[in-house]
């Protein structure tokens, strides 16, 4: 069997006054479409960044079969983060110039981009429904309108390994829905590797083909979607310390 | 008057730097103002003031260095400077304005220092506080050459990776971009640009040539390649206009200069409340 595409062992990470995450080994294979998932404040976002180097844990974790410090692919890898939307919104940039950012980690240094290049921006940019307000400043636009260019960002560059932290979050249901399909057009090459932080599972579960289960910053389950749904909500609350604190499967609520 | 800039060498090569200082100091200045470091070309022009005055107490003391240019020394002390401004950005991560005053205070104090040394101020210290229009030589004018396409080498090359640096740092680094490389690099190109820039603004005067045209961009640029575009144009016409000027009625000419660009500002952002309702929405916006 291939060697995973992500392969995380005994990872902790502290905070300077607290412990969020602790303990955590998992794998992610080719293929496969990771739905991370979680209370508010279980830590998410954390192993995320941690993933992504952003934050430098103790355990190991290996991309495409390379220790982290050492990887050094990042254009196979595009990431949306929760708060893509945080920027300036000061900041004299268009969303064509936002978009064009997503292939910089490919050009690599002293690259100009081609006009292959700004194809493939006006593909992504069409695929958000933004291709019409590529000249307008990104702080001009609405928060949802900020995410799908965000979103555009992450698409433009044909990353093997996408990690989207929540990416829908404040965009409109109809988007919400059109950016599931495109990552369902994505998932058609089989090759490619997701890893989605949601509280909406119901919403991807026919993209979601393993399910992380975060507790309180430990691994509450890692399994499949299969079994996932097979464990009733009574097993998944006794996975929490004080039973009854938490909405199971927040998704049904909506 | 243009009869005087054909015959006078010295004004040939005022007009020379001013026209380099023109482009390169907004041109680097468009990254500085995103990065929100404005206050740290401030900080980085009045150290640099210790490096000039040093280099005149030093000129003043031994005859064989009678001859030496300020501006090297003054390139000198900006470049250091700029590290050691950007290691107390490290050492002060949550403060890290403090940097700012730390190396202001350290700067301004050592030229005092030097200066009285020098027992007090020479015709020499005061053209490059404010800015001279006659003590341009050439050696002057070919560093400044040299150093304007060091700059625009740069930031040519590092172009991406520096706008990217500037609006999203955490995409940046995931996109796997040497950050601390660029930006040290950039730090480097700041001080650089506001060593050479003090020969025709002035030592107190440069930083408001890397802001104020940027300033007058931003009122209005929709894009950054468009923010760069009208900085170097209100530069470059600031910078021209005030020599000429400055010239004309023998004044200072960084002090022409910096009002000139203050009136670029003025100009741009009174033109709003006619341009267009959109522009005055948005300002509106901001305020509420
Ligand atoms: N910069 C920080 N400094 C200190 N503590 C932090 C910081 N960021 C997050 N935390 C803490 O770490 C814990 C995990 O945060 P994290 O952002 O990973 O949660 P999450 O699962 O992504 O939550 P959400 O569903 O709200 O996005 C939280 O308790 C939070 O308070
Ligand atoms: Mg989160």
């Amino acid at each position: 069997m291939s060697e995973p595409i992500i392969e995380i062992n005994h990872l902790s990470y502290d905070y300077p006054d607290r412990r969020v995450l602790s303990d955590i080994s998992l794998a992610v294979r080719q293929g496969e479409f990771l739905a991370i998932v979680g209370e508010n404040g279980s830590g998410k976002s954390t192993l995320i960044k941690c993933i992504l180097g952003l934050l430098k844990p103790e355990g190991s974790i290996r991309l495409f079969g390379r220790e982290l410090d050492q990887f050094d692919e990042w254009w196979r890898i595009s990431y949306v983060s929760q708060k893509a939307a945080s920027f300036n919104s000061g900041f004299p940039v268009t969303v064509e110039e936002v978009v064009e950012m997503g292939l910089y980690a490919k050009k690599g240094l002293f690259k100009r981009l081609k006009k292959g290049d700004r194809t493939k921006v006006r593909q992504a940019l069409e695929t958000v429904g933004m291709w019409d307000r590529r000249s307008s400043k990104v702080g001009d636009l609405s928060g949802g309108q900020q995410q799908r260019v965000f979103i555009a960002r992450a698409l433009v560059n044909d990353p093997e390994l996408m990690i989207l932290d929540e990416p829908t979050v404040g965009v409109d249901q109809r988007y919400v829905k059109e950016f599931y399909e495109i990552l369902e057009e994505l998932r058609a090459d089989k090759k490619r590797t997701f890893v989605l932080v949601t509280h909406d599972i119901h919403f991807v579960s026919r993209l979601v083909t393993d399910v992380v289960h975060l507790i309180d910053g430990k691994l509450g389950c890692n399994c499949g979607i299969k079994e996932y749904w097979e464990l009733d909500e009574k097993e998944i609350r006794s996975l929490y310390p004080v039973p009854g604190r938490v909405l199971v499967h927040e998704g049904e609520r909506v | 008057m243009i009869e005087a800039f054909m015959t006078f060498k010295f004004l040939q090569y005022a007009l020379v730097a001013a026209l380099l200082i023109g482009f390169t100091a907004p041109f680097i200045g468009s990254f500085v103002v995103v990065r929100r470091m404005s206050l740290i070309a401030d900080a980085l022009s009045h150290v640099t003031l210790a490096g000039i005055a040093l280099s005149l107490l030093i000129s003043g003391m031994v005859s064989s260095l009678a001859g030496l240019n300020p501006l090297y020394l003054g390139i000198v002390t900006a470049v250091i400077a700029a590290l050691l401004i950007d290691w107390l950005r490290s050492k002060y991560r949550h403060f890290q304005e403090l940097a700012i005053p730390i190396m202001m205070a350290t700067g301004m104090g050592l030229g005092a220092i030097f200066i009285s040394m020098a027992n007090g101020f020479s015709m020499d210290l005061v053209s490059f506080l404010f800015g001279t229009v006659s003590a341009v030589t050439l050696t002057d004018v070919y560093t400044i050459l040299i150093v304007a396409v060091i700059v625009i080498v740069f930031v040519s090359l590092f172009y991406k990776e520096l706008l990217f640096l500037s609006f999203d740092e955490e995409q940046a680094r995931v996109s796997g971009i040497r950050l601390q490389l660029v930006h040290v690099v950039f730090m480097i190109v700041v001080a650089l640009v506001i060593a050479i820039s003090m020969r025709i603004v002035g030592i107190l005067l440069v930083s408001s040539l890397i802001t104020l045209p940027v300033a007058a961009a931003l009122r209005f640029a929709k894009s950054f390649k468009a923010t760069i575009f009208w900085s170097i144009v209100f530069g470059e016409v600031a910078t021209i206009a005030g020599l000429i000027l400055a010239y004309q009625f023998d004044l200072a000419p960084g002090g022409m200069i910096v009002m000139l660009a203050v009136l670029e500002l003025i100009i741009v952002m009174s033109a709003e409340r006619f341009v267009g309702g959109k522009h005055h929405g948005k300002t509106t916006r901001k305020s509420a």
